[in-house]
């Protein structure tokens, strides 16, 4: 029997009312998220746009003759005579053959800067390798010159008036022709993949910096998991719970919190003004991450161990295991996907990090590619942090693009977790 | 036992490092850090030395650490964009490092400059002054100091164009702050007599005055990358950058530089030292390490060849203004012969 107090007009109206306010409350969430989805895709079209065309070079075809006379070579074909062979003078020969119109100094100057200085170490790589070209004609690919590379790409506005641009008439006379000859050709830039650090644009590569992020990456897992997992286990099975080990578990919490440059100003202070560790080693760089992820790795290891139910322990020790065996037998093995995916993410924020390696001077110019955990590098991030800050136009799409590298790795890392948690996570 | 394997990685790991350096290190300035890496790179493509390391530390920061001492863990060569304090080489010498060669290798313009999206402007080192300044002379007359009156350029000059005062520039922690300050504030407040005066009667607040930098908005600090004033600059066509003329010459068909006290910030006038704002770049090479540390003769043997720092060598077309022919053959001397710094 409905009393009138429900359905009165007042009722009605504290009932439109209430669901009103109901619909504004979930609208509020989807303007939230809207926004953020918003600012992620603003984010991800300006760095796809400004960067996706990193990933393509310009080339230049060049018919190049091997003579030993301009190599300045003589009769000499040992491997220190063709190493010290005069390679930017062959690579002038050539570019002077393709164009011999051009006269004047400061013409022949900017037609040389058509192709890359990377050019003569190019063809100094391929002669070192097979001796035996030596004296015939070869066609082959040069990259272009970061300038020319821009104005093939449309970065370069060719309509603006000729003092106020980097690339002269004159050399845009020579790239159509060569244009018109097919010579060319924009490929997949595998330099960007395979070198180290460089100056010019066209020759610069992530590899010098990934291999380092692989590096201090190995060192940060090697120490952080096995020490973080120890001190889970031990925080959450062991420790009495006193007044020291509530002033530890503050500790913990409030180092996940402090800034990264700090970790970075205690890296400086104890591994290499105190243990004399070596400058911008992976080494140190890793020993610093390690620091920094190690409170993200406990406390997710412990929140994992918590989670096992306390009924797998007791049934362990009912059954007459000792409690060693019961937590490497039944403790871990159950929170390991929750370890794995805490220390995942903590290694993912390590990759992403460039604050407190500022500080142990891994923020450096850096051509060879690291060898080993000692040799000087820089990693992922500080690699885009130089670029960011270089004058060349070309560096800004390339920053652009070891950006998207760098997402890719991150993603990645960060899927893995998920499809770890999803497969290996038991509910109780 | 997860410790014991733990402290003997970490044991082994710090008896590893003491063992030679094969590379060269370099520490220092950021304006330099664009020149010294192309003549590293060079250096290292065609030679059998590895390239040497360089740190973006910034001129102080590179020779604090170049200043602690001799050995391998102490770096062998620090740039400056300034030339180094008599207390910097105190400090050198009370850590040992007594022998210190000075290279200088060029000049580097600073340029005030605006989108070419507007009219370019000349300007004066004075209304520079003026116009960033936190006190200023009083416009109304009188040899009082008052907080910056100007919100527009054409108060300051009707010359100037009818806009909002917007200068982007880099912080008090960067080189080319420090020479902006000394070259650009400083002396456009020389021009004016009683403040100049001042230089002799209270030197402190005559420093105070000429470099102190509004904190209204008008002086906007845009952070060490000179990149971001360029694409700044680009989307606010009202407002004005200051940086080094390398960034203006990678830009130029985006920004242009504004006429300096009759001076075009050109390669030709900077280099002829004409250009008002302009200063040199230097770097130091610690004499203990030369041929301890394999490849620092030929490396400097490098730097100091015409086709490096010549007038039409690689560090030109970076957009390094390459010093005088006597000097370049000065300076190629005294580090062919390993000559001692003398301030």
């Amino acid at each position: 029997m409905r009393t009138s107090v429900h359905t009165s007009e007042a009722m009605a109206r504290r009932l439109a009312k209430r669901r009103a306010a109901e619909r504004r409350f979930r609208a509020y969430g989807i303007v939230a998220i809207t926004l953020a989805i918003l600012a992620l895709a603003t984010l991800f079209t300006s760095i796809v746009g400004n960067g996706y065309t990193a990933f393509q070079q310009t080339y230049i075809a060049l018919e190049v003759t091997y003579d030993p006379e301009v190599l300045g070579l003589g009769e000499a074909r040992d491997p220190k005579a063709l190493s010290g062979a005069n390679y930017p003078g062959l690579v002038k020969k050539t570019m002077r053959d393709m164009f011999p119109d051009v006269k004047g100094r400061k013409d022949k100057r900017a037609l040389y800067g058509i192709v890359s200085s990377g050019a003569a170490f190019m063809i100094r790589e391929r002669l070192l390798a097979d001796p035996g070209l030596v004296g015939r004609t070869e066609r082959i690919r040069v990259p272009a010159d970061d300038d020319i590379d821009m104005l093939v790409k449309g970065h370069i506005d060719r309509q603006v008036p000729e003092a106020e641009r980097r690339v002269k008439d004159n050399q845009i006379g020579w790239v159509e022709t060569l244009e018109e000859a097919g010579r060319i050709e924009r490929r997949f830039n595998t330099a960007f993949f395979t070198a180290g650090d460089s100056r010019e644009p066209e020759l610069a590569g992530i590899r010098g910096a990934a291999v380092g992020s692989l590096y201090a990456l190995l060192v940060t897992l090697a120490l952080s998991f096995p020490i973080g997992v120890a001190a889970a286990v031990y925080l959450e099975e062991f420790a009495p719970t006193n007044r020291l080990t509530d002033l530890i578990e503050v500790n913990i919490n409030n180092l996940a919190a402090v800034p990264s440059i700090i970790f970075g100003l205690l890296g400086l202070s104890i591994f290499i003004n105190f243990f004399g560790l070596p400058r911008s080693a992976p080494l140190v760089g890793g020993l610093v991450l390690t620091l920094m992820t190690l409170p993200t790795i406990i406390i997710a290891s412990r929140a994992a161990l918590k989670s096992v139910p306390p009924s797998i322990r007791e049934a362990a020790l009912g059954m007459g295991a000792s409690k060693m065996q019961t937590i490497t037998h039944h403790v871990l093995p159950l929170a390991m996907p929750g370890m794995l995916t805490g220390t995942i993410i903590g290694m993912a924020q390590a990759l992403g990090e460039s604050a407190p390696l500022l500080m142990i001077g891994m923020v450096a110019f850096i051509v060879d590619i690291p060898g080993g955990p000692l040799d000087p590098s820089t990693v992922l991030p500080v690699q885009i942090f130089l670029w960011a800050d270089s004058p060349e136009r070309a560096f800004v799409e390339r920053t652009s693009a070891a950006i998207m590298v760098l997402l890719a790795f991150l993603i990645t890392m960060n899927a893995l977790a998920v499809v770890l948690r999803r497969r290996f996570e038991r509910r109780w | 036992m997860k410790r014991t394997i733990i402290l003997a990685a970490v044991a082994t790991a710090f008896a590893a490092p003491v063992q030679a350096r094969d590379y060269i290190s370099i520490v220092g300035s950021s304006t330099v850090y664009p020149f010294v890496t192309v003549v590293a790179e060079q250096f290292g493509k065609t030679t059998d030395f590895k390239t040497p390391k360089i740190e973006s530390t910034g001129s102080g920061g590179g020779l604090k650490l170049f200043c602690a001492g001799v050995g391998v863990e102490h770096p062998d060569v620090a740039n400056a964009s300034r030339r180094i304090k008599a207390s910097e080489v105190e400090k050198c010498a009370s850590n040992g490092v007594n022998e210190v060669i000075e290279v200088k290798i060029g000049y580097d313009g600073i340029v005030f400059a605006n989108s070419r999206k507007s009219d370019p402007v000349r300007i004066t080192r004075e209304q520079i002054f003026l116009a960033l300044a936190k006190d200023v002379p009083d416009p109304n007359g009188g040899e009082t100091l008052v907080p910056n009156p100007y919100m527009k350029w054409s108060e300051i000059d009707p010359s100037l164009p009818d806009t909002k005062i917007e200068v982007l520039g880099p912080p008090p922690t960067s080189g080319t702050r420090d020479a902006f300050a000394e070259l650009g504030l400083e002396g456009g407040c020389k021009a004016i007599d009683w403040i100049r005066a001042m230089k002799k009667s209270d030197r402190r607040k005559y420093r105070a005055t000429c470099h102190t930098v509004r904190e209204d908005g008008g002086y906007v600090e845009a952070g060490e990358n000179d990149n971001l004033i360029v694409q700044k600059l680009d989307a606010n066509p009202a407002a004005f950058g200051v940086f080094g003329y390398s960034f203006l010459d990678q830009n130029s068909d985006r920004i242009q530089g504004s006429v300096v006290d009759g001076m075009e910030p050109t390669f030709e006038n900077i280099a002829a030292q004409d250009y008002p704002i302009s200063r040199a770049l230097y770097f130091y090479v610690k004499k203990a390490h030369v041929g301890a540390i394999p490849g620092v003769e030929e490396f400097l043997a490098e730097f100091t060849s015409d086709k490096a720092w010549g007038e039409e060598g690689y560090l030109a077309d970076k957009g390094m203004i390459p010093m005088p022919d006597d000097e370049r053959m000065k300076f190629a001397d005294d580090v062919k012969n390993l000559a001692n710094l003398s301030l």
